[in-house]
């Protein structure tokens, strides 16, 4: 059984077109019968508005932070979740609708054919995401640095929220950062812990900035004070 | 006696004050509330008698007793806000633990099957 986890925060406007979306997808039909079954899990994360309410009527397992602690905190506690619930495989997605669900077939077909254990997706491997000029030619390549600083290994996306990862990989990961460091965290642990992966084309659509400069530096400052 | 001293000491009576106030609500331990009123006694002490500081100044290779002030002063206070630190990111991961374990719970609980 595959389970998709969406983090979302005050995502009604996109919360439903994205569970739509995925259930739209031919996602079940993944190799046959190992995959028989998709849930689509959001955790909403102590949203003020109708997020839950809209992704429970769309047909979501609602999983509720009672305050906001995070997208790390939440997609950790759709991954305890996800475990419990005996999955084998965990697709971690975004719930405001940048990602195409189409590369979740793609993606968990490779990582049972190649046998890895996660699934890293990165916008860099092809052309289809339309980047801003200023992420692709600053953003990014200070944060690759800092990442590869912060966890020794190199990627061509740091901070990706699209994730598949096997029921090895779900038993081992514990994702402590609350915020957005987590992205770095997972990186380093796959390397402590010896999980194979790879990272994997995926689409990117752009419909607001994102993060930005100061969100960008909440992240290097988390790493740093979880140094001590 | 300058106005700052008059100042500084009715401040620390102030604070002492305070913190027995503390004590007596239940906020503070009873060695906590001894520290803090004992810390002021010692400030008013230094404000009280300036050159009571220049024995330990010198002690330690400082001119002016009241620089050995500020610099353990400055020191204590980075220590203690490195200490708070530390407190509130552990609350903090105490406090998504929590949350956690509501959201979980509150899921097996209404078991919605779907």
């Amino acid at each position: 059984m595959i389970f998709i986890i969406l983090p979302a925060y005050n995502e009604e406007k996109n919360i439903g077109r994205v569970i739509r979306g995925l259930l739209n997808t031919q996602i079940a039909r993944i190799d046959g019968e190992d995959y028989a079954d998709i849930e689509i899990v959001v955790v909403d994360d102590g949203s003020s508005d109708r997020t839950g309410e809209i992704a429970q009527q769309e047909g979501a397992v609602v999983l509720r932070h009672e305050i906001n602690r995070g997208q790390g905190a939440a997609l950790q506690t759709g991954n305890e979740y996800a475990f419990h619930k005996g999955a084998e495989v965990v697709v971690h997605f975004d719930a405001d609708n940048q990602f195409n669900p189409a590369d979740i077939v793609g993606a968990v077909r490779a990582l049972k054919s190649q046998a890895l254990d996660v699934i890293l997706g990165s916008r860099f491997l092809d052309s289809r995401s339309r980047i801003p000029w200023f992420k692709r030619y600053v953003v990014f390549p200070v944060s690759r640095w800092i990442n590869y600083v912060f966890t020794g290994l190199r990627l061509s996306d740091v901070h990706n929220g699209f994730r598949v990862l096997s029921r090895n990989a779900l038993q081992k990961l514990h994702i402590t950062h609350d915020g957005m460091a987590h992205n770095s965290e997972i990186i380093a642990q796959l390397k402590k812990h010896n999980l194979k992966f790879t990272e994997y084309p995926v689409k990117v659509v752009y419909h607001e900035y994102g993060q930005g400069v100061l969100g960008g530096l909440k992240i290097i400052w988390d790493l740093l004070v979880s140094k001590f | 006696m300058f106005l700052i001293q008059i100042l500084l000491i009715l401040f620390f009576l102030f604070a002492a004050l305070k913190v027995i106030g503390r004590f007596r609500a239940g906020d503070l331990s009873w060695r906590g509330m001894l520290a803090w009123v004992l810390f002021w006694i010692l400030a008013l002490v230094v404000v009280l008698l300036p050159n009571s500081t220049f024995y330990f100044a010198h002690l330690v290779g400082i001119g002016r007793g009241a620089d050995l002030v500020i610099y353990l002063g400055l020191a204590g206070l980075f220590f203690m806000i490195f200490r708070l630190m530390v407190k509130i990111e552990r609350m903090n991961k105490d406090i998504t633990k929590l949350t956690r374990k509501i959201a979980l719970e509150d899921k097996s609980q209404n078991a919605n099957p779907r």
